[in-house]
């Protein structure tokens, strides 16, 4: 079947498989191997990509579910040569260890920043539950987002 | 003991001390770390491993037929096949042998019984479930205790002279000496308790790709390695190829915490695959393979006993193990040491005699045994020790706080030898502990429990103290199959005064790139973003015994800063040479020497290593550069004490954490963010298994815990708030005082929670509940009704 995707920008036509997991299909068929895979029952989010602007498990959806769809990757944070607030934030607060649920962790922080532009803790950790992270224990993923947040915030009033 | 480690450099040096922030995250903030998974080669195959669905069972016939003649398989291969090339059984850690592909018999659920090679791993995978075996069952053996009965099914009935389900018995310490110490006390405490089956679960799970070039038989394996130089020389003796001829490369690693220290048999078969396809292989497990068949963790049935005076003082230890090994005798752990490091169990206290015991039992579970964000075994012994110490307060009418501070060893005793034969290097455990109780405001918290609650909830308060015993060795006692637990550090300063440094362990997440760089800007005066840490590749690295047991930084950084310190001298005479003056006669600043008295003659480092290949002198060799081999003189022994408050409901059993402070004291910080970090996420893990992470098995050895729905793991959602102290007590014998931390915080925290809840429920009658303390068993435990594990 063919599928064609916009992902970071970028449209894409290619044939695939009915059966392929969108997730195999970005990491081999595109290359874009910052998309991770965790586990095999939905669980851990390092697969997520944002489809449209919601986060979605590429594990978990057809390459072809995503056909005429908006894809964003973590190699689609950057804007501009520069890193995104979020990205930033990550880095300056140690919001990664290893690095592999890190572009998952990311994608849905963009996500809850574009739709809830100064969350509270909470709302941060819920928003991650279906992220998991080994190696961080999460607060410094939580403080990151907090601090992207206010960073965006500093933007639009400046 | 100091509060903290003042830094000597400038921040932008970034030396000891500076929480500068992680060279390696720029790559992956920005999708471009390089994990296994995402390597590909050019004509790669793949492959994927069909695996016993039954716990224990005899192969009576493979029939491959029609997996073979699929459009895209290469090929199927079977023990059968293995067995022809001496590759079908293969050596583990501690000295046993593991089925690579079974032969014989299956003696686990998920052991590998055959692989098929495809040209795309969507048809490796339809082509496992095309090949038929034929099983005839066996009874299942899924506990140790079973397993030790009389008459029950001899699991390793291949292995010569195995007579019965014994894997091992050992023991230490002095056996009289603690029958003395128990005939003189005044009371016995006892605890028995099941550290349950683990797992460690990176978020990446194991892989590799095997690249065997038919020309020149050269082998370059991609692996999720934690030691790739033990897996480079383990290789060449399980594959019978020359050592000089297989290259290691352990990419970015998506976490290890244990996982990636032994050898699976996957990687021995996609090896073995490409070496006679001629092709590279790849071969990623997935998460449920991961669980189900990979390094296991923990799985000790303990038993101990506290001798104590009226008065609170405690007299002895007598400790008596069960462990579950599984299928195969596999445990990641020196080869004198059967049970790992589990003699230091004795933990913080000062009493005379103490004596363990422990047997091993084969089961049909799977192999493993792996040090799980551990010292070798350092975990289950810090349990049962802070678990006892508790019942034993209690059982005297103490606080355990009072009762602790009262037996633990004294600032003055350091270095202290224990019963059971270690020397403790530092410690200063009461000002840790006291400190932990201001923190979290012990006294309060005391008062609040005995204050009835308005909704009927329980309060309790959970302590542990715990010490650790890291860093491995020195070579006299420690060896992993033979190898000596040295490390190395290789440091090139080139001429324009960067540098690379290269290195034998490997980081699976700890921060290496940035950390070892700030040893070399603390002992050179280059700045740390200017030196570059190389590790992984065993042809571009010295030999190292790799990362895990909390060593990288006890033996790696104690390498680098011993190598540094050489370049410096060397330096030293450099300078004197460019500056007309005897080297005695300079003196060192971060970065630069100058002329006694004239801190104005002087050359920078940068000046230095430019002259070292542009203008040294004739009696001098060109080139700033060296290697050191470390042998730590004496393990290093961080500690902490850690204390939670829980609130119990005992209408549904479940438990919350209401706070929670952890003194850490792993000597020296190096990075500080990258210190609290490796807490914070060790915290977390000792959470996890105290609260809900377990593997279990049914009566007929099905895993349950081999997918993330049935192995909890928590999330951001259910992770607990921490507050984070910190003492420091320099190790004495390290160069820069560092003691390793990385493992800390799981090897002491889980004991914290479980006490907290025993605490609260203790005036009801309740001793002990086994990890995870699942709501039910809280339940159970309240109301004195058996519940289902
Ligand atoms: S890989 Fe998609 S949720 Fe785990
Ligand atoms: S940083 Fe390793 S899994 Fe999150």
């Amino acid at each position: 079947m063919e599928v064609t995707v916009t992902v970071n920008g970028v449209e894409y036509r290619r044939e695939t498989e009915p059966r392929r997991l969108l997730v195999d299909f970005i990491r081999t068929d595109l290359g874009l191997t910052g998309t991770h895979i965790g586990c095999d029952t939905t669980s851990c989010g390092a697969c997520t990509v944002l489809l449209d602007g919601v986060p979605v498990k590429s594990c978990t959806m057809f390459a072809v579910q995503a056909n005429g769809h908006e894809l964003t990757t973590v190699e689609g944070l950057r804007r501009d040569g520069e890193l995104s607030p979020v990205q930033a934030a990550f880095k300056e607060h140690h919001g990664l260890q290893c690095g592999f649920c890190t572009p998952g962790m990311m994608l849905v922080a963009t996500a809850l920043l574009g739709a809830n532009p100064d969350p509270t803790e909470d709302e941060v950790r819920w928003a991650l539950s279906g992220n998991i992270c080994r190696c961080t224990g999460y607060a410094n993923i939580v403080k990151a987002i907090q601090s992207a947040a206010a960073t965006m915030h500093e933007g639009v009033r400046a | 003991m100091t509060t903290t480690h003042q830094p000597t450099t400038p921040f932008d040096m970034g030396g000891i001390g500076h929480s500068v922030r992680r060279k390696e995250d720029d790559r992956f903030i920005q999708g471009a770390g390089r994990y296994l998974d995402d390597i590909q080669l050019p004509g790669m195959l793949h492959m994927a491993i069909l695996r016993s669905p039954i716990a224990h069972g005899r192969i009576l016939s493979i029939d491959a037929s029609e997996a073979e003649a699929m459009d895209g398989v290469v090929a199927v291969v079977t023990g059968e096949m293995l067995a022809a090339h001496d590759l079908a059984w293969m050596p583990t850690l501690s000295g046993d042998t593991q089925a690579v592909l079974a032969t014989d018999k299956v003696r686990y659920q998920g052991q590998e019984v055959a692989a098929v090679i495809a040209t795309d791993p969507y048809i490796a995978r339809d082509a496992v479930s095309a090949i038929f075996v034929d099983y005839e069952e066996l009874p299942a053996i899924t506990s140790p205790q079973q397993a030790l009965e009389e008459g029950a099914v001899l699991i390793r009935d291949e292995k010569e002279g195995q007579t019965d389900n014994v894997a091992y018995t050992w023991e230490a310490g002095d056996r009289e000496a603690t029958d003395e110490a128990f005939a003189k006390a005044d009371l016995v405490v006892t605890l028995d308790t099941h550290y349950p089956r683990s797992h460690p679960a990176p978020l990446e799970t194991c892989g590799v790709v095997a690249d065997v070039d038919p020309a020149t038989g050269e082998a370059t394996i991609y692996l999720t390695s934690q030691a790739p130089h033990a897996h480079r020389t383990l290789f060449a003796i399980v594959a019978g190829l020359p050592e000089e001829k297989i290259r290691i490369i352990s990419p970015d690693i998506g976490g290890g915490f244990g996982n990636k220290v032994p050898i699976y048999p996957g990687y021995v078969v996609a090896t073995a695959a490409s070496l006679l396809i001629g092709k590279p292989v790849k071969w990623v497990e997935s998460r449920s393979e991961n669980l189900i068949s990979t390094g296991f963790a923990r799985d000790f049935h303990m038993h101990g006993e506290l001798a104590l005076t009226a008065d609170g003082k405690i007299l002895g230890l007598r400790a008596s193990i069960l462990s579950d090994q599984g299928a195969f005798y596999a445990d990641a752990q020196p080869t004198r040491f059967r049970a790992g490091l589990f003699h230091i169990c004795t933990g913080s206290y000062d009493f005379g005699a103490a004596h363990v015991a422990a047997k091993g039992a084969f089961t049909n579970k799977a192999p493993g045994g792996v040090a799980y964000r551990c010292s070798f075994r350092v975990t289950e012994a810090s349990y049962l020790i802070e678990r006892l110490v508790q019942n034993a307060a209690y059982e005297l009418g103490m606080d355990p706080a009072e009762f602790r501070m009262k037996n633990f060893i004294r600032p003055e005793q350091f270095p202290y030898l224990s019963p059971t034969g270690f020397v403790y290097d530092s410690g200063d455990y009461h000002t840790a502990l006291r400190k932990a109780m201001e923190m979290i405001d012990y006294e309060g918290w005391r008062r609040r429990q005995r204050e009835p609650h308005p909704e009927g909830k329980l309060i309790g308060i959970g302590i542990a103290s715990f010490t650790e015993v890291v860093g491995a060795g020195n070579s006299r006692t420690y060896d992993i199959a033979g190898l000596k637990m040295i490390d190395s550090a290789e440091l090139r300063i080139h001429p324009t005064g960067k540098a690379i440094l290269k290195l034998g362990v490997k980081s699976q997440g700890q921060g290496h790139e940035t950390t070892f760089a700030q040893i070399v800007a603390e002992e050179l005066g280059i700045p740390f973003s200017d030196v570059k840490v190389q590790e992984g590749d065993t042809d571009n690295t010295p030999y190292g015994l790799g990362t895990y047991a909390s060593r990288s930084t006890p033996v790696a950084g104690a390498a680098t800063a011993v190598v540094a310190r050489q370049i410096r001298e060397k330096a030293r005479r450099l300078a004197a040479h460019l500056l007309e003056a005897s080297p005695d006669d300079l003196e060192w600043e971060p970065g630069r020497f100058f002329v006694k008295g004239v801190p104005d003659k002087g050359v920078t480092i940068q000046e230095i290593a430019f002259a070292a290949y542009t203008d040294f002198p004739e009696d001098m060799e060109a080139g700033l550069e060296g290697v050191h081999y470390y042998d730590p003189p004496n393990m290093t022994y961080p500690f902490g004490s850690y204390i939670v408050v829980v609130e119990v409901d005992p209408e549904d059993g479940t438990w919350k954490v209401l706070d929670m402070v952890a003194v850490d004291d792993c000597g020296v910080r190096i990075n500080p963010m990258i210190v609290e970090g490796q807490i914070t996420g060790g915290l977390t893990e000792g959470f996890a298994k105290a609260n809900m992470q377990w593997i279990t098995f049914d009566e007929n050895g099905n895993c349950i815990g081999s997918n993330f729905l049935d192995y909890l793991v928590p999330t951001a959602w259910e992770t607990p708030r921490f507050r984070l102290g910190e003492t420091v007590t320099p190790s004495p014998h390290h160069p820069i005082g560092a003691k390793g931390v990385g493992e800390s915080a799981t090897v002491g925290s889980p004991a914290a929670y479980v006490n907290a809840v025993i605490d609260a429920l203790w005036s009801k009658g309740v001793r002990n509940i086994d990890m995870p303390v699942l709501p039910h068993r809280v339940w159970g435990a309240l109301n004195g009704v058996e519940v289902a594990p």
